[in-house]
């Protein structure tokens, strides 16, 4: 592998043909691996380097239906923040986001990492009260966390709309000066080709069709690319889970959604935070390209389409000029859908399945680009001593028949 | 956008109605008898296909009435509506549910 450095970049530079490395190889799959992940985005390929660099597992094999990082991780929004009121979403979040902070070095590739801040924009009394004791909690963790008021918010995001004379005024925010956006593609890239520098093998457009379970336990998988055996598997395919864990005779407590995001036309720096609304329900930033990045809520239907229907993003629009009036003349530029795993309780499943040698990573639904890398990194820990990691321990696939919910609809910074 | 048939009032626009979810979950007779993992099953698992799929809706901004669509997941085809308490017209599937 090439290092990425200063110098390669100006030998490259000055050179009359530059001889620029392919990132990671395209190997054909073979017959049989000790571990196989299944799904190529940013889970999927951290959840391979972090085994191969953590674990010393060196027989790994990713597999992934489409190209790498074209389904939700290069669909999100790519805010990354770790202000979440329950502790166990805290610390898993959290880890993300430190291993975020190191990752460009780590991966020796830039991932763009922008700590520009998050805000959580309050637009009425019980919100006031409500993200106070949110911000308290988050600080007892360990985590940055403040609030504004309203002349604060006004100070940072000059552009907003604080007039009261409005359905929904701004009356302050909290804030997380460690979040911010990252760039999303690089993200995969990054794991991708520094998972193969260790031995990883990618394989792109090869769909699972099938898993091979005898005596309750896994074998291998059927492949458009022909039959892998396996002593391990770990399913990390966030939309198709419940289709996956269905080729394994499992049932799953989710639904796959669309969730929509767009993008307007390129304009000069306005925005230099990120800055989400509950009540409203819409969240933006502006991208290093000068477009804004706009997201909000789930289409209400089970989808596998990558696309969504029209009154979502209009809706969407309106909360973003209750905002931000002078946006009102900006075109938008593109739009897009993802499909999204959205579990009863908001929160992922990370974790052993009841088929021995079968390990399921899902349920992210509407946030798991911020925790790539710590999604990565516990799941690693949990195929390969075959037990999860205490970051990971309660977001079991049993917790919804014991009870131990991590309910996280409402107590999460942004409603799902 | 879906273009959804009200059973009473009608063809309309997707934005008057909210999706209940997938549809024929049978609440279990007796409760008390199921052990945990069993009521977890009706509470929160759910089929979830990449494909056909039969689920409530409601139309909420309308006759505010309950019914049931089969549609398609992949391609959003609404492939029949139905009243609660019926099953789908036979899709010569030969599915009877």
């Amino acid at each position: 592998m090439t290092r990425y450095s200063i110098f390669s970049l100006a030998r490259n530079a000055l050179a009359h043909r530059p001889n620029w490395a392919r990132a990671w190889r395209s190997p054909d799959p073979r017959p049989a691996y000790d571990v196989v992940i299944v799904g190529g985005g940013g889970h999927g390929l951290a959840t391979a380097y972090y085994l191969a660099k953590e674990h010393g597992v060196s027989n790994i094999a990713v597999l992934e239906k489409g190209w790498l990082g074209g389904g939700n991780t290069g669909r999100n929004t790519t805010v990354i923040r770790s202000n979440y009121l329950w502790d166990e979403s805290a610390h898993l979040y959290e880890k993300a986001l430190q291993l975020y902070e190191g990752l460009s070095q780590e991966l020796n590739f830039n991932i763009m990492l922008s700590q520009r801040g998050v805000l959580n924009l309050v637009h009425n009394e019980h919100d006031l009260k409500e993200m106070s004791r949110r911000v308290r909690a988050i600080r007892l963790n360990g985590i940055d966390s403040e609030m504004l008021d309203r002349q604060a918010v006004k100070a940072e995001i000059p552009v907003i709309n604080i007039s009261p004379q409005v359905r929904y005024p701004i009356l302050g925010a909290s804030i997380q000066r460690r979040g911010g956006v990252a760039r999303h593609d690089a993200v995969a890239w990054g794991f991708a080709r520094a998972a193969d520098a260790r031995g990883v093998d990618i394989v792109q457009n090869c769909e699972v069709t099938g898993i091979d379970v005898a005596n309750g336990r896994v074998r291998g998988l059927q492949t458009s690319r022909g039959a892998i055996a396996a002593k391990q598997v770990g399913l990390v395919a966030a939309g198709h889970s419940s289709v996956l864990a269905a080729m394994a005779g499992l049932r799953l407590p989710i639904d796959s959604h669309p969730l929509q995001a767009l993008v307007s036309e390129p304009i000069k720096p306005v925005l230099d935070t990120v800055v989400m609304s509950n009540t409203v329900h819409v969240y933006l930033s502006q991208s290093d390209k000068g477009e804004l990045v706009i997201g909000a809520g789930i289409d209400g239907y089970n989808s596998y389409a990558q696309r969504g229907s029209f009154q979502i993003i209009e809706s969407q629009m309106g909360a973003l000029l209750e905002l931000f009036p002078s946006f009102s003349r900006l075109r938008m530029l593109r739009q897009w859908g993802g499909i999204v795993d959205v579990c009863p309780d908001a929160s992922p499943i990370v974790g052993k399945t009841p088929v021995e040698g079968l390990y399921l990573n899902c349920g992210w639904g509407t946030g798991g680009f911020k925790a790539t890398p710590g999604s990565g990194w516990a799941f690693a820990h949990t195929i390969a001593q075959d037990r999860p990691h205490a970051l990971n321990a309660p977001f079991t696939l049993e917790r919804f028949g014991t009870g131990a919910l991590i309910d996280e609809h409402g107590a999460a910074a942004v409603a799902h | 956008m879906l273009l959804i048939s009200c059973p009473w009032c009608g063809q309309r626009d997707e934005s008057e109605f909210t999706c209940g979810g997938e549809a024929h979950i049978q609440r279990p007779p007796d409760p008390d008898a199921l052990s945990d993992p069993e009521w977890a099953d009706y509470l929160f698992m759910r089929t979830n296909p990449k494909g056909r799929h039969r689920e409530r809706w409601c139309h909420t901004h309308g006759c505010g009435r309950w019914f049931n669509v089969e549609r398609h997941t992949l391609t959003h085809d609404i492939i029949s509506v139905y009243r609660m308490g019926e099953g789908p017209a036979d899709d010569g599937d030969g599915d009877p549910s």
